[in-house]
């Protein structure tokens, strides 16, 4: 009975969510009349802006990677290493980005930083692009922070920390050649799922006028009928392949340490 | 002799600096942007202190975007909280193979964020009006869900959709949680005469309580704001929060800019105490589940 019940439900659930997966598929399949075709694909590779808005929002994601990174491996070693007593301070302001919505962010940086501001980051393509991956950054931080602070866990900090620099390191070093090797499983997990944040935002790139994947999806979805899907499927390709590459460093990692 | 315990106490800012870069990244990307917004909130056009914003955001319209709002963020919450915990329950105790638990994690995973944009185009081609279900519903069986009164542009077809990633989330959340449950205490309970039933009722729920309740408030606080999925689905026409803010920071549509920092205020308040809800829950929830 139990059993029987427990089928019920999770069967459902299965038809729930593939229900829609079908459906984009069939759908995106369906721009010739009578037959299925790949044609929506080809429509929408053939799109110069395809190629650039999702080039711009690849680039996006690699200058966010790589600012979480410089961001948060140093402050999370820290915090670890020297100042445990500021771990409830850097913990809430990670967890930030869950509670203040991201319209409201970007509503804050278009008031902040407009050309009649302190800091006009806005005035220039430039400025704005830094704005934008410092707001993806902010979006990405309660994830990479967790990843990298688990990571930090199953390491020995300090004696790392100590053996190095009795062989003379700097902090550069040290942090360079030894913390980051060894967190680099918790940095990439964290850094694959940056990436499939990212290649989908929509609202910070939208308001913030910049020509990114997202808002490029929503125009075509406007006034397109079959490619949307074909681009929905696009999408959800990318998110099960950040998602299967994070399992996937995460198991080679597993096996790395089981060897040694 | 007084150099002693001057040592430590030099050091102590030195030691702060290492915190520089991520405090000034902290205050200059999320903190001041956010504290412009509450202080706007509470400006007059020519900078002084008023309520008046508030008192101008009192509209009917206005007042219906934060109710249609909260109650999609409720509904998604709590059929998200139910269905994912049934889907958590038969996976973790109902004697489903243990080969589907894996998948089920990745793909909750992948789904919780695959939302946005490409959501809403999976939706429309699903159940809009020549979507898959829609079509196949309509010429097998002549159900025409847009005469019973079904439109996915609708209340109902956001919750349909926002379920997408809600549903997951919860997955993802509520799983470690049921795992946390002890044999032990299902065994002590049985030997004490309990059916199933009142195990449940007197020990796994009041166990699971708050871990149930913060999820609870933390989807709440996901669908509350969420812009894209519904903007792409719907366009700027229907009345919620998010949408209404997304089209004031474009262009104003209020007519007064404070207006704009008023209503983005109201999201901050509303966001917040459902996720310090979940928080405070969630450090409560961890005691028994260690």
């Amino acid at each position: 009975m139990t059993r029987f019940l427990a089928w019920g439900i999770f069967l459902l659930g299965c038809l729930y969510f593939l229900l829609p997966l079908v459906g984009m598929g069939e759908f995106s399949l369906r721009m010739r009349r009578g037959e299925y075709s790949l044609d929506a694909y080809r429509v929408v590779f053939a799109d110069p802006r395809f190629w650039d808005t999702f080039g711009y929002s690849l680039m996006l994601a690699a200058a966010t990677i790589i600012v979480g990174i410089v961001l948060v491996v140093p402050t999370a070693y820290w915090v670890r290493l020297r100042l445990p007593q500021a771990r409830p301070f850097v913990e809430f302001i990670t967890l930030l980005p869950l509670v203040i919505p991201a319209i409201v962010v970007v509503f804050g940086y278009i008031r902040l930083y407009n050309t009649s501001s302190f800091l006009p980051l806005t005035g220039s393509a430039l400025g704005t692009d830094f704005l934008l991956t410092m707001g993806y950054a902010t979006l990405a931080l309660p994830y990479m922070y967790r990843s990298v602070d688990t990571g930090l866990r199953t390491i020995d900090v300090a004696t790392l920390t100590e053996a190095a620099q009795s062989l003379g390191a700097g902090w550069f070093t040290i942090l360079g050649k030894i913390i980051l090797p060894n967190v680099m499983v918790a940095v990439l997990s964290g850094a694959f799922l940056t990436l499939a944040i990212v290649m989908g935002e929509f609202t910070m790139a939208a308001l913030l006028n910049r020509p990114a994947f997202g808002p490029y999806m929503q125009l075509l979805g406007a006034n397109r009928a079959y490619e949307p899907p074909a681009l929905a499927v696009i999408a959800f390709a990318i998110t099960w392949g950040c998602m299967g590459l994070m399992q996937l460093v995460t198991r080679f990692a597993k096996h790395e340490r089981a060897k040694g | 002799m007084p150099s002693a315990p001057k040592g430590p106490r030099l050091r102590l800012p030195v030691e702060w600096l290492g915190l520089l870069p991520f405090a000034a990244f902290a205050v200059l990307f999320l903190i001041l942007p956010t504290m412009r917004i509450v202080i706007g909130a509470f400006q007059s056009p020519d900078g002084g202190f008023t309520f008046q914003n508030f008192i101008d955001l009192n509209t009917a319209s206005n007042r219906n975007a934060y109710w249609t709002s909260i109650r999609l963020s409720f509904m998604t919450a709590l059929l998200g909280c139910a269905v994912g915990f049934g889907m958590a329950a038969a996976v973790v105790f109902g004697g489903l193979p243990k080969a589907i638990r894996g998948p089920l994690m990745t793909f909750s995973g992948v789904a919780s964020n695959f939302a946005g944009v490409p959501l809403a185009f999976a939706f429309i081609a699903t159940l809009g009006p020549v979507g898959l279900i829609t079509v196949w519903l309509r010429s097998e069986f002549g159900i025409n869900l847009r005469a019973m009164g079904f439109n996915l542009l609708s209340y109902w077809g956001l919750v349909i959709t926002y379920l997408f990633f809600q549903i997951p989330l919860m997955i993802l959340i509520i799983t470690p949680a049921l795992d946390g449950l002890k044999r032990e205490w299902r065994e002590a309970a049985a030997v004490l005469g309990a059916t199933g039933l009142q195990y449940w009722r007197m020990v796994a729920l009041p166990i699971l309580f708050p871990s149930l309740l913060g999820t609870f408030a933390l989807l709440f606080a996901n669908a509350f704001g969420a812009v894209a999925t519904a903007f792409a689905l719907t366009g700027p026409q229907l009345n919620i929060v998010p949408i209404k803010l997304f089209a004031q920071i474009r262009g104003d549509v209020l007519g007064n800019p404070n207006l704009g920092y008023a209503l983005a205020f109201g999201m901050i308040v509303i966001t917040a105490a459902a996720n310090f809800l979940y928080i405070w829950l969630r450090v409560r929830s961890e005691r028994w589940l260690k």
